[in-house]
């Protein structure tokens, strides 16, 4: 993975085959800290402890098309390489949270990426399912909740090509805001 | 700004659209992308992307794309599998964006597998 967005589509493609109907999403920034951290939290089936103390090992998975799952152990990998930490918890029958903490100034750190592309495509493939996104970089926090927006769509569905673009542009103006990027209003 | 007042223009504009071309799911060409960790790593989020995108801009109703995990040919990621009804399905493997253009132009709207691209003449 080059890309700590890319690990996020990652996991939360975990969330969704354990069934979960709500996966949150945040990422937290604070410069003057150090520390950029990353929740994803879901609604799905969970594990029970035997299941969770292996999660992290890449010779443990529950899928029977290969004998490796790398997803859980590479981003806990990435937290870790830049001195940071990784916390999963889980509880069956009500879902798994798990958290990563980066140290952003670290010479391994990856770079978030295209945060975007990973949280409209998991929109926009799951139509059925609903996401919170929340970005928050000091004070300053911008958040996308399908469940408002299925509301404002009102049965047109967020797959639609003009939704999924209103909505790429939409997060792209909204992250930018909260960076403290200039917004041009008559975009 | 984008707003959510514009939402709702759209909203109302796609309603509109989506009566007049409703199809069945059976009679459409169901497009696959791997997004399984391998797949992820391999770069199949913008082959994704692109398909989606390109598939939106040519309005091509009768095409759906969407995702699967892991299809248990790590080492080919990022695949798309191409199916139409009736037709045997088409594998193509080491897509990327460029791919994806050429997939859907050839494949999808003019109905010709771009070759060159499949498992097949991949593993000669």
């Amino acid at each position: 993975m080059r890309e700590l967005s890319l690990n996020v589509l990652d996991i939360a493609q975990n969330s969704i085959s354990a069934g979960a109907s709500l996966i949150t999403i945040s990422l937290s920034e604070n410069t003057r800290e150090n520390r950029l951290i990353i929740e994803i939290a879901d609604n799905g089936r969970g594990m029970d402890e035997r299941q969770l103390s292996r999660v992290t090992d890449p010779f443990y998975t529950t899928r029977t098309t290969r004998d490796v799952g790398m997803g859980v152990p590479l981003f806990k990998m990435a937290a870790e390489m830049t001195g940071g930490t990784f916390e999963i918890d889980s509880v069956p029958n009500e879902g798994t949270r798990l958290k990563a903490v980066f140290l952003p100034r670290h010479v391994d750190c990856m770079p978030v990426g295209d945060m975007c592309s990973t949280v409209v495509m998991l929109i926009s493939m799951n139509t059925q399912l609903d996401f919170i996104y929340t970005e928050a970089v000091g004070s300053e926090s911008f958040t996308l909740d399908t469940r408002e927006l299925k509301q404002t769509l009102d049965g047109v569905p967020l797959n639609d090509p003009e939704v999924v673009g209103w909505l790429t542009e939409y997060f792209t103006q909204q992250t930018k805001k909260i960076h403290g990027g200039a917004v041009n209003e008559d975009d | 700004m984008k707003t959510i007042e514009e939402l709702k223009a759209i909203r109302d504009k796609a309603r509109e659209r989506l009566s007049v071309r409703e199809q069945d799911d059976g009679d459409k060409i169901r497009v696959v992308v791997g997004m399984a960790t391998c797949g992820i790593a391999a770069g199949a989020r913008p082959v994704l992307a692109e398909l989606v995108e390109e598939v939106g801009r040519r309005g091509l109703g009768n095409v759906s794309v969407s995702q699967t995990g892991c299809i248990g040919l790590c080492q080919y990621e990022p695949i798309v599998e191409v199916t139409e009804p009736g037709k045997e399905k088409v594998t193509y493997v080491k897509m990327n964006p460029e791919k994806a253009l050429k997939v859907v132009t050839e494949h999808l709207v003019n109905g010709r597998p771009v070759q060159e691209y499949t498992i097949g003449a991949y593993t000669k």
